[in-house]
């Protein structure tokens, strides 16, 4: 039928109109246009960095457009902050959890609109019956006195919804809202948007996942790199048809590895305890062991000690008992010096904070580990020349641009930053490689890069941990998949008898107990 | 035997409390800028402008509270300063308060000697214009309350009903709520229609405000002129004491008594003809803060952004 | 090749806006610009007052000499701070190493009867490696317990004070009815020539040459070159080799550090050992070669904050330190002159390196301004 006839009889609530936004010389939307309908789900699509939050922070006031203009509900605004989006009923649920960790539920919630009595002084039973209130009417339910900090993830993006609608929100903005969930809570996710439309609210649904799309929206708009590409109604197309608009080419989803079979064992952890920085216990007896030419997947929503996991084989981490082994040595509370000399190496989840020294340029960055061993030092000086030209190797065998082992790594791409760990990582030869979250924020063409650096490394008779929470990249990249709940193993299955809704079950601590 | 010991703890505690609140105004305007998210290393200028402002202003116009009122004044604009370089221009907020530091005892010292005839010490303010002392002679003589209160300043009761009320302005208004908010989460408040700009304003003004309280209960009350080494590292001290209280009110409150106690102390023994020198019992409150420190606290407590300078179109 | 007026002024924008540089001497420039305002504010003429600075700087060899020897310690206290930067450590307690390094030098110097080639290293070494603990002791503190080092540094100056005053007022170290310690031997004594100076041909030399005479007259002493030798081994350290890699690391992102295999809590001790001896070896130079003893303190004597200020005017470069070192000594030096020669307060000198070091923490104003007066410039 296509997009004009299926919504000539919808109400306009939202145009956006030519919208452009640069940033210095960078053009983060170059005209772009988006229109939203009442009761309806529309969705944005584009890749890492194509613009997509950029458009609905003009939207929600953080950012002011360089041009183009908005219209609510057929008037022009000018949205320069927060407080008018709110006005016009325009909510939104960021990416990354706009909360106050120390705060409580009830009180991020009213924030900035809290209820008083005389002189400024909080009303918080108001308050909490507020919540509660709206709370029931939309089925989100919440413990309003519970501290963020305590509560699950998926909780706290029910306080970001709540929140929303506490203001009168009637247009929703969700910037990438499964990033985090189990595939349980997506589906209620879901449930949840379709009930708020059925109450006539808009929603705005930002994502780069093809099903959920699918699965929630009813029109999409694509853009790649801050040009608009099109918008489509979704029951006309299919995940591969927005897949080629997404990303400008036709894209195959699963990832080219040959079969191989896995030589000895040669990591193993038993019985490990480990706490977190709350003296929680974070890993609980977990139990595990990858081999020679495998990559060993583990699957697991964030939070259920994975971090802990990885800081207590890597030495970052105290390990309360039990016993982590490589090549038949322990390595149990090593140092992260003495683990790095067992052939360990590790690509870190956080790349900014543990992976690079920012303010060093990209040749400082690729001796991290060895700055002190020759070639690169001599009786304690460093020799930069060798140190330059190893950089250079680096950067021309991993393709990081721009090819200037001075530039600091600060100015480099997301994706050019992660190459520069992988090479460096790689490069050490490790007989086991980590890689944690090795593909978040990067682009499908830099993703398409680490899968291939790591099956390369598997190839090569090297044992490979992978840890994600995009359950694809596991599946899709994996030989054996582990799936981590509450500390545990609670299952481990061949990555080509893995079905998605069993280790979505296995992943919410259902399944195999 | 019992009663020496009473009268001399009595006599501690009023010392305690004499010494303390300086620190007490000083490290209460540490909170409020630094739980608003900005680092205030120049309380110590800010508080030597407010000795001067104080005791100048108690001596040309001879009434204490507009003196107070006026310290408070002197220390608020340099708290502006702070923050205009802070807030507007996203400086780096330690050396912003290195260079207030500079400035406050360099345009003090400047001042001092442009209306004091060259001198870098001002003249004193006669008796009865210093600050008043609401409880002297109200108890009887020999009691413990009037060894206790009865040579205490107004700015000592004032203090401690200033800890009260900044503890109610930060967890009992929405105000309050608004300026943790901004210290813990910038971009939240933000998104939430909060000016992130104007709370952050508020705050570090109202820290050079009390800063310059606690400058003018050193030279309108416990001595009665300013002079270059009047405000020595007490500035430092209030800000330890803030960091000590874990960035609360109630805590700093507690740390300042802490430190006003040992110094206390100190002075206390200091009377005696101990075989232990004077110099080494002047070190007690510092040793004591030091073994404090690592006995009893933890890793820090402060709001997440505090340092942390907030730019709105910040490119990821 | 015309020089337009809009051309020099881009250059400028350039200059101050991509060159840490010249955003320092725009810096410089505003803050005595600030100066001239609080003077002319008062009633006093800055360029009479700046002039009478600069010739108290520079109009007689013994007045270079005298700011090179007020410039040393604030060098090498700069150089301390300036290190403990470069490891992310905020080293406020340069005063109380250089209390410990002074305190330790005129004990070593006065207690021992050494041979004068080993005296005055002794003497040093000693100081040294003393204050080198006391900064040490702070680095510890953060590693071990957490402690700030902010604060820990503040409280260890006022111990070391103390620490100070207590040995004066020792039986044997206090000079009788004084307030003093006793001197040094003459074989810790560090004065350029100073024994020639005294004797019989020195001083018919000095009265045919008054250049010399007047520039000797000066406690000048080898002072200022062991500071100039130690910014280049810091320079050298930080930058060129395994242990300046590391104590970089560790100050620009101590997670990747930690996760690099380097050793965060040991390199923070080694940082503020290094940091403490370097304030000690200020403190240590100063009493060899200027005061010979050590005297009851009341107060801070501001050579570490001052060394604060030195080491944000230089950015935290080992040879930017020399230079901001030989500003704020030249400055304190000269300025006190205007107090008698004009009677204008010679405290408009922290006036003006308050407002170098408020400018240097705000570089984006300066961008501001420049790039308006650009944008003027280019639309007329």
């Amino acid at each position: 039928m296509g997009y004009e006839n299926v919504t000539q009889s919808l109400t306009k609530v939202i145009e956006m109109k030519k919208i452009t936004k640069k940033f210095g010389d960078f053009v983060a939307n170059d005209s772009v246009n988006l229109d939203v309908f009442k009761g309806k789900v529309h969705a944005l699509l584009g890749e890492n960095g194509a613009g997509k939050s950029t458009l609905m922070n003009i939207l929600y006031g953080l950012y002011s457009p360089t041009s183009g203009e908005i219209l609510i509900n057929g008037k022009k605004v000018d949205i320069t902050n927060p407080n008018i989006a709110i006005e016009h009923g325009i909510g939104m649920v960021h990416q990354h959890f706009m909360l106050i960790k120390p705060f409580t539920v009830a009180q991020n919630i009213i924030l900035g609109q809290e209820p008083t009595s005389k002189m400024s002084v909080l009303n918080m039973k108001k308050a909490l019956k507020d919540v509660k209130e709206i709370s029931e009417r939309y089925g989100l339910y919440v413990d309003p006195n519970a501290k963020i900090e305590d509560i699950s993830v998926g909780m706290q993006q029910r306080v970001e919804i709540l929140k929303a609608l506490y203001r009168g929100a009637e247009i929703l903005i969700l910037d990438e809202p499964t990033a985090v969930l189990t595939p349980q809570e997506i589906v209620e996710l879901i449930q949840i948007i379709k009930n708020l439309t059925k109450e006539g609210k808009s929603i705005i649904l930002i994502s780069h996942k093809l099903k959920e799309i699918t699965a929630a929206a009813d029109f999409c708009l694509i853009i790649r790199r801050g040009k608009h590409i099109d918008t489509v109604v979704v029951s006309e197309t299919n995940e591969e048809g927005l897949a080629s608009k997404m990303v400008g080419r036709e894209v195959s989803f699963s990832v080219a590895k040959d079969d191989k079979e896995s030589g000895d064992e040669i990591f193993s952890i038993k019985d490990l305890i480990v706490k977190d920085n709350r003296d929680i216990i974070a890993v609980d007896k977990l139990n595990l062991s990858v081999k020679k030419g495998e990559i060993l997947g583990l699957a697991g929503i964030d939070g259920n000690g994975q971090t802990e996991l990885l800081e207590a084989i890597t030495g970052l981490r105290k390990v309360e008992s039990g016993e982590i082994k490589i090549n038949g040595e322990n390595i149990t509370n090593n140092t992260p010096f003495q683990v790095i000399s067992k052939k360990i190496s590790h690509i870190p989840e956080d790349r900014q904070k543990r992976g690079l020294v920012m303010d060093f340029d990209i040749s400082e960055n690729t001796i991290l580990e060895n700055y002190y061993k020759y070639p690169f030092a001599k009786r304690g000086v460093l020799q930069y020349d060798n140190i330059r030209i190893y950089a250079k190797e680096l950067i021309d065998k991993f393709d990081v641009r721009p090819k200037e082992e001075s530039k600091m790594a600060r100015t480099l791409s997301g994706g050019n930053q992660q190459k520069v760990i992988i090479a460096r990582e790689v490069t050490n030869n490790p007989d086991l490689l980590i890689a944690a979250q090795p593909t978040r924020g990067l682009d499908v063409g830099a993703i398409e890069f680490v899968h291939k650096a790591l099956i390369e490394q598997r190839d090569n008779d090297k044992a490979v941990f992978l840890i994600s929470f995009e359950l694809d990249e596991i599946m899709n990249v994996s030989d054996r998949i582990a799936v981590i709940y509450e500390g545990k193993i609670v299952g481990i299955v061949d990555a080509k008898d893995a079905e998605v809704e069993k280790l979505g079950l296995m992943m919410a601590g259902g399944g195999n107990e | 035997m019992i009663e020496t010991i009473l009268s001399n703890l009595a006599l501690i505690i009023g010392t305690t409390l004499m010494y303390s609140t300086p620190l007490i105004y000083t490290s209460l305007g540490g909170v409020l800028s630094e739980n608003s998210g900005v680092i205030n290393i120049g309380l110590e200028g800010m508080m030597v402008i407010g000795a001067f402002a104080g005791a100048a202003i108690g001596y040309f116009v001879g009434d204490p509270w507009i003196a107070f009122i006026g310290a408070g004044i002197a220390g608020g604009l340099f708290g502006l300063l702070h923050a205009f370089a802070c807030v507007t221009f996203g400086a780096n907020q330690v050396v912003s308060g290195i260079a207030v530091n500079f400035l406050g005892a360099g345009i003090a010292l400047f001042l001092s000697r442009m209306f004091f005839e060259g001198a870098t010490m001002t003249k004193s303010i006669a008796l009865d214009n210093k600050m008043p002392r609401p409880l002297n002679g109200v108890f009887p003589d020999g009691s413990l309350l009037k060894i206790i209160f009865d040579n205490q300043y107004a700015t000592v009761y004032l203090a401690f009903f200033m800890v009260l009320i900044i503890w109610f302005f930060m967890y009992k208004t929405k105000y309050g709520l608004r300026l943790r908010s901004v210290g813990e989460h910038p971009t939240a408040a933000d998104t939430l229609g909060i000016s992130v700009m104007r709370i952050r304003y508020f705050a570090v003004i109202m820290s050079g405000v009390f800063a310059g309280f606690g400058g003018a209960a050193m030279s309108l009350a416990i001595v009665s002129n300013f002079r270059p080494t009047l405000i020595s590292g007490h500035g430092f001290i209030a800000l330890a004491a803030m960091i000590f209280g874990k960035w609360k009110p109630q805590g700093a409150l507690l740390a300042c008594l802490l430190f006003g106690g040992a110094q206390g102390l100190a002075v206390f023994l200091g009377q005696f003809d101990f075989e232990i020198s004077t110099q080494l019992i002047s070190m007690l409150p510092y040793v004591i803060t030091i073994v404090v420190l690592i006995g009893f606290v933890g890793k820090s407590a402060a709001p997440s952004a505090d340092g942390i300078p907030y730019e709105k179109e910040h490119k990821y | 090749m015309k020089l337009t007026f809009k051309d020099l002024r881009k250059k400028i924008y350039i200059f101050a806006t991509e060159k840490t540089i010249g955003f320092t001497l725009i810096s410089i420039f505003l803050g005595l610009v600030v100066g001239a305002i609080f003077l002319a504010a008062a009633g006093f003429n800055p360029f009479q007052a700046y002039g009478i600075i600069l010739r108290g700087i520079f109009s007689k060899p013994s007045y270079i000499s005298y700011t090179i020897v007020r410039a040393t310690p604030l060098i090498l206290t700069g150089l301390s701070v300036a290190f403990a930067f470069k490891t992310g450590l905020f080293n406020i307690g340069a005063e109380g190493q250089f209390i410990i390094g002074s305190v330790v030098a005129t004990a070593t110097g006065y207690f021992l009867h050494l041979p004068l080639l080993i005296h005055i290293p002794v003497v040093i070494i000693s100081a040294v490696f003393a204050a080198g603990i006391w900064g040490g002791i702070a680095g510890y503190f953060k590693a071990k317990f957490g402690v700030h080092e902010v604060i820990s540094t503040i409280m260890l100056n006022w111990i070391a004070l103390y620490f100070q005053n207590f040995l004066i007022y020792t039986e044997g170290f206090q000079k009788p009815g004084g307030e003093t310690s006793y001197s040094i031997q003459p074989t810790a004594n560090m004065m350029i020539l100073k024994t020639w100076k005294q004797s019989e041909a020195g001083r018919e030399w000095l009265l045919q040459h008054p250049f010399w005479k007047d520039l000797l007259r000066t406690p000048l002493n080898w002072g200022f070159l062991i500071a100039v030798l130690m910014a280049i081994l810091v320079w050298f350290i930080l930058n060129k080799t395994a242990l300046g890699y590391r104590l970089r690391a560790v100050g620009f992102n101590k997670f990747a550090a930690e996760y690099g295999g380097i050793n965060v809590n040991k390199n923070m001790i080694i940082s503020m050992f290094i940091a403490g001896g370097l304030a000690g070896l200020a403190g240590a130079l100063q009493v060899v070669g200027v005061s010979h003893k050590v005297t009851l303190i009341a107060a801070m004597e501001g050579y570490g904050f001052d060394g604060i200020a030195v080491a944000l005017i230089a950015n935290s470069s080992a040879m930017g330190c020399i230079l901001a070192g030989l500003l704020f000594g030249a400055l304190k030096y000269g300025g006190a002159k205007i107090q008698p020669f004009m009677q204008a307060p010679s405290e408009v000198i922290s006036i003006v390196i308050g407002s170098i070091v408020f400018f240097i923490s705000i570089p984006k104003l300066i961008k501001v301004i420049l790039s308006r007066k650009n944008k003027k410039g280019g639309s007329k």
